[in-house]
């Protein structure tokens, strides 16, 4: 393992001609620089989602609580579902991908390099479109799944649904736009090989994501325009009165909403199958398997939509073939589940803060699996559905999954990033504290569920038997936010070290160990060859040792693509014009063919300039 | 009560999760009148067994799965110096093992759930009684085809008979939720859901809005009276004396001057236009609850108030205030004319 | 560049060039947006609550008569010009990979004129709708038919300016052989608007 601490921190950015200042970022299509911004402006808005969290949890602390008001509360629920879906975990996805996926296939960039930075100012602009509804107190109201009719302009008159209905198809570009980007980047860029089935599994489940992302986004973006029209033009498509079907809208969300639900979930998938070999010091076991696993549960998420929707009602056949293909998918995650424990076992486990989360994420996911399967069977979904069980539920799998996996990867690469170790001690404080916290507030959930106690009440009364659960609830709650505020202040604390990170600092199998850290621009100064899974473990084995500290080489010579600007201009015609539309009866048509007219001049100077 | 609990819970949720599950959450009725686990009616009580069956299997996944788990964090905890562990790179037996495992405990679970479903779904007969319910927002609307009456947010049912509900909603998709005799099934403005029960034990139960409706979700409560035959047929029959026009003299002392003022406040006001004091063939579609038996019930606003003098004035001058974005507006009531309606809204 | 460009091609894993790889990924995720309008159209056949209807006549309750509203013989017409234009975009990029630029820009010319014609004959079986009465909030018919065809319509339409600035390069001698993968992706965009079509038409226009 390599030991060698390098602590010239200015040394190597000026001689290797590191562009710095804020116009290098606003400029910058280097998919790693991309990335960074990615997980601040991600991590921002999880921060923001838990604050939202926090809020909600207080005024359920008591029975008939007034700390906020209805209405208010609405708007935090929804916009706490909202942002840790749409802005917090896929874009924090979106920075593994775009810092991880060119390291580990031996690219030096993704396919399209500026429009990689076009999704990131769209995913931003779109970002602040939904929070700014909160300055105009009209934040989304409705749910983050929007049901209809409650979402036509006659139960809902105000800004709120218009946010959050312009605001998703904003984020829906970037996110195809990534997902474009990142299915061409892994199917076509790979080192020489680098077969499909040497992939490390972060970057398998990473496509496994864009695919669902490209067949999963068009179906909301459809649903979404559709309401658009009932909102803006007067149709009737989800309006009863009008002879249209508020039950068209459930279908459509969830064939989009299931899979959304892998892709939330499965990127985590890949990170902790990247963490848990390194630190087992031994392979994934099962590597095969876990890729059809993952194949399978994409496949099948697509054929489970409606048990969102069993109480709606829709006959005993349709029930069944839902409840079936469900129960399913149980057997995919169970092997992987299986294949991770196979990893461990037998290894010889180093308790270092990413092997933390990785386990811990491993006994998470198993309790949210399983109460899947427990509302996977209709009739006793009947009862649970709309209840805290759920919430109980979706928690076990969103955040003692998904931000438990991303939270592994934010430790494990995190000197890869930024060049310095995270402090450790405080890591395993973060750990402890995030485990700890995290089943007090979510592990009573599936009690207060089953004991009559529906989402979504801004209150509820005394005599239910909510109360002592829900103080326990909105104690661990602030037991969570304590174990963010301890990662803050390790990132702080290590912000102000100097660069000390080897290159390899957890013997880790994968190519992105071989470079400095942080990587040169060019990543590769020469392309590897592939020889074998685990690549970089390949590589050591072949030299019988530990590599040495790789040189920071000039990138003379090396092609990288141009900085641009018309990205970030697009994206602002993009959003200036949603932004207009949705004030088109105040300000008029030509302020929506102007802003249109940005959108096409940028997308024309992006086209004709030169890439480099 | 209690022993017969715990003696249930033990039998149900084996072991530890027992324990925990009493300690964290008990069963009782008493503390959790809203409980679905405790089943009073046939239909909740299928979605029990069916909940039971897979929480059997799911704690003995959990045991045997997280165990492993454990033991494999403290057996293979690596020390500093260990050589580099055997690199296997997996086993076809043992992944084709944790492939059929599960799926033959998922079939174990699928063969009820299946047969469960095609009991839930079954179309009650002709015997039953028929009720409809209607969602609003914020509120619920139960009508009873068979004696011509209709009531608000408190339904009656008679135990041992099967009801048939049949459901739809006034405006947006509500859920109806009864859970100790049923489940849960959405209400739509465009089409009709059905669920039965047969309620078998008796008693005041509680129920609530399971999807979100609107910036009152949180107060869109019923409850479910069941009674004994006789009782029930009590009700129908007096509801049945609550017809056109409320006699004064039946429903308040004589010369009660504060119960005609109401009358004539509750015209003068504009409440006539969204209420009916009517509960035999009232009108569909009303905006505000139907008010024929308000005084006899147990909650105002759908569960928000107890159902006092001192509470229903209050409502009646600020709704606004106690349940904002009602649909019911503050109609500048004085205090002595929201005692007036007081006393005529205590017809029973 | 041309030797830059092609070196990179030779490097891709599929062998395969970066954007027509891109161009295949964005066609795929365009199957599940027609496939959405073309549900939602199917979902809502037969469930407006008030005429026009697309096959029948309808009598208004004030008495106002109604004809069916397609016809069916313009967008035939429609649908074989368009089927036609797939074939010479085939044409054009065989000439363009030949370096032939006369049949290039003949057959190109012949594929932008049956797009624009193709999307002249929607804008004039729209307004033709409109004055028989089929507006855009009509009902559930006129909502979801102006939706799907409207948004094919724009494919169309972004095709033809994507085809027609080819067309110019081409017009001045800048795309050589070369560079015939930029007309290739065009192409391939094309024909995907075109089976599109293929679906649409029968789903929405025949089928009664």
């Amino acid at each position: 393992m390599a030991t060698r601490v390098l602590d010239q921190p200015h040394a190597h950015a000026a001689a290797h001609g590191e562009k710095t200042g804020l116009w290098s970022w606003i400029t910058t299509v280097d998919h790693k620089r991309i990335g960074v911004l990615y997980g601040a402006t991600a991590f921002i808005f999880f921060l923001m989602g838990g604050i939202e969290a926090l809020l909600l949890r207080i005024q359920l602390g008591s029975p008939e609580n007034t700390f906020l008001s209805p209405d208010l509360y609405n708007q935090l629920f929804t916009m706490h579902g909202t942002t840790m879906i749409f802005l917090a975990v896929m874009p924090l996805s979106a920075m593994f991908f775009n810092y991880l996926i060119p390291l580990q296939i031996g690219a030096r960039d993704v396919a399209f390099p500026r429009l990689n930075a076009f999704s990131y100012w769209v995913f931003l602009l779109g970002g602040l479109f939904l929070n700014a509804s909160f300055l105009f107190g009209a934040a989304p109201d409705q749910g983050w799944f929007g049901y209809a009719n409650l979402t036509s302009k006659q139960y809902s008159p105000g800004l709120n649904v218009d946010f959050w209905m312009l605001g998703l198809q904003i984020l829906g570009i970037a996110s195809l736009a990534a997902a474009v980007n990142f299915f061409v980047t892994i199917v076509n860029m790979r080192a020489p090989g680098m077969t499909l089935m040497r992939m490390p599994m972060f970057v398998w489940m990473s496509l496994i994501t864009q695919v669902l992302l490209l067949l999963a986004f068009p179906v909301i973006t459809v649903a979404l325009i559709l309401l658009m029209y009932d909102r803006f033009f007067g149709s009737a498509f989800f309006v009863p009165s009008g002879g249209g079907d508020p039950l068209l809208w459930q279908h459509l969300f969830w064939i989009f909403g299931h899979p959304e639900v892998y892709i939330l979930i499965l990127p985590a998938f890949g990170i902790v199958s990247e963490v848990l070999p390194v630190f087992s010091r031994k392979p994934l076991f099962g590597y095969a398997a876990m890729v059809f696993s993952g194949v399978f549960i994409a496949f099948l998420g697509f054929g489970v939509w409606s048990h969102h929707m069993f109480s709606t009602g829709m006959g005993p056949l349709a029930d069944t073939f839902f409840a079936l293909t469900t129960m399913l998918i149980a057997i995919p995650t169970g092997v992987k589940i299986f294949n991770w424990i196979g990893t461990m076992w037998g290894g010889s486990l180093q308790y270092r803060t990413p092997m933390l989360f990785a386990i811990g994420f491993i006994a998470m996911f198993i309790i949210g699996g399983l109460s899947g399967v427990m509302h996977s069977s209709p009739p006793a979904d009947l009862q649970q559905t709309d209840t805290y069980f759920v919430v109980a539920h979706f928690h076990y799998v969103l955040f003692g999954g998904s931000i438990f996996g991303l939270t592994a990867g934010a430790y494990y690469w995190w000197p890869k990033m930024f060049g310095r170790m995270l402090n450790e001690r405080l890591g395993q404080l973060h750990f402890w504290l995030m485990l700890i916290g995290f089943n007090l507030t979510f592990f009573p959930m599936h009690f207060v569920g089953l004991h009559g106690m529906p989402r979504r009440v801004y209150t509820y009364p005394e005599g239910l038997g909510f109360d002592l659960m829900n103080q326990i609830e909105t104690a661990g709650s602030f037991v969570l936010a304590l174990a963010f505020l301890v990662f803050l202040v390790n990132i702080f604390q290590t912000w102000r070290k100097p660069r000390n990170a080897p290159a390899d600092p957890w013997n880790g199998a994968t190519l992105e160990w071989a470079i400095p850290s942080p990587p040169p621009e060019f990543n590769f100064a020469e392309i590897p060859t592939v020889h074998g899974r685990d690549a970089l473990w390949e590589q050591k084995r072949q030299r019988g040792g530990p590599l040495p500290e790789p040189a920071r080489v000039s990138g003379a010579g090396i092609h990288m693509p141009n900085p641009s600007y018309w990205p970030l201009v697009t994206a602002v015609g993009i959003l200036a014009f949603f932004v207009t539309l949705m004030m088109l009866a105040k300000i008029g048509i030509w302020a929506v063919i102007a802003s249109f007219a940005l959108l096409l001049l940028g997308v024309y100077k992006w086209a004709y300039e030169p890439a480099g | 009560m209690l022993l017969r609990i715990v003696g249930r819970c033990s039998s149900r949720w084996t072991t530890a999760l027992c324990l925990l599950a009493l300690v964290l959450a008990g069963c009782g009725s008493e503390q959790y009148p809203q409980t679905t686990l405790l089943p009073r009616g046939d239909f909740a009580k299928i979605a029990d067994d069916l909940l039971d069956t897979t929480v059997r299997w799911a704690l003995l996944v959990f045991v045997l799965v997280e165990g492993v788990l454990l033991y494999a964090i403290f057996r293979f905890r690596g020390r500093p110096g260990d050589p580099e562990p055997h690199q296997t790179h997996g086993n076809t037996t043992v992944e084709i093992i944790w492939t059929v495992v599960p799926a033959l405990i998922l079939a174990a679970i699928a063969v009820p759930t299946v047969r469960a479903i095609f009991q839930t779904n079954a179309v009650p007969g002709k015997e039953a009684l028929t009720i409809e319910v209607v969602g609003h927002q914020w509120w619920w609307e139960f009508r009873y085809p068979e004696y011509n009456l209709t009531t608000a947010n408190e339904m009656h049912v008679p135990m041992g008979r099967m009801v048939s509900l049949r459901m739809g909603s006034n405006d947006v998709i509500h859920s109806f939720w009864v859970p100790q005799f049923a489940a849960k099934r959405d209400v739509f403005a465009n089409r009709e859901t059905r669920m039965w029960f047969t309620a078998q034990v008796e008693g005041d139960y509680p129920g609530q809005c399971a999807e979100f409706c609107g910036i009152q979700h949180g107060r869109m409560a019923h409850r479910i009276k069941a009674q004994k035959p006789e009782e029930f047929q009590a009700w129908v029959a007096h509801m049945q004396t609550l017809g056109a026009k409320p006699a004064a003299t039946a429903a308040a002392p004589a010369g009660n001057a504060k119960y005609t003022e109401g009358e004539k406040l509750f015209t003068a006001k504009g409440c006539i236009a969204c209420h009916s004091m009517v509960a035999v063939n009232s009108p569909k579609g009303m905006v505000g609850p139907n008010l024929a038996n308000v005084g006899a019930r147990s909650y105002l606003a759908a569960g928000t108030l107890k159902n006092t003098d001192e509470n229903l004035a209050r409502w009646i001058r600020d709704p606004q205030g106690i349940k904002k974005g009602v649909l019911m507006p503050n109609l500048g009531v004085t205090e002595a004319e929201a005692q007036a309606l007081v006393a005529y809204l205590r017809r029973k | 560049m041309t030797a830059h460009a092609h070196a990179a091609h030779l490097e891709t894993s599929t062998g395969l060039d970066n954007r027509k790889v891109a161009i295949w990924t964005f066609i795929g995720s365009e199957c599940m947006f027609f496939a959405t309008l073309i549900s939602n159209y199917l979902v809502n056949k037969g469930k407006s609550l008030v005429g026009p209807f697309p096959h029948e006549p309808w009598t208004s309750p004030a008495g106002q008569h109604f004809e069916p509203i397609f016809e069916i013989p313009l967008v035939t017409l429609g649908t074989a010009l368009l089927l036609f234009s797939s074939l010479f975009v085939v044409l054009a990029l065989s000439g363009a990979q030949r370096g032939s630029r006369k049949a290039l820009i003949g057959w190109l010319g012949a594929t932008i004129a049956c797009g624009v014609f193709f999307a002249g004959m929607q804008v004039y079986e729209f307004t033709h709708f409109v004055h028989r009465g089929l507006g855009f909030t009509t009902n559930l018919f006129g909502s979801s038919f102006y939706t799907l065809t409207g948004f094919h319509g724009t494919h169309v339409a972004i095709g033809v300016l994507w085809l027609a600035t080819l067309w110019v390069d081409a017009l001045r001698g800048k795309l050589p052989p070369a560079k015939s993968l930029n007309l290739e992706m065009a192409a391939l965009y094309w024909h995907f608007v075109d089976v599109v079509w293929i679906i649409i038409f029968p789903v929405v226009y025949l089928i009664q």
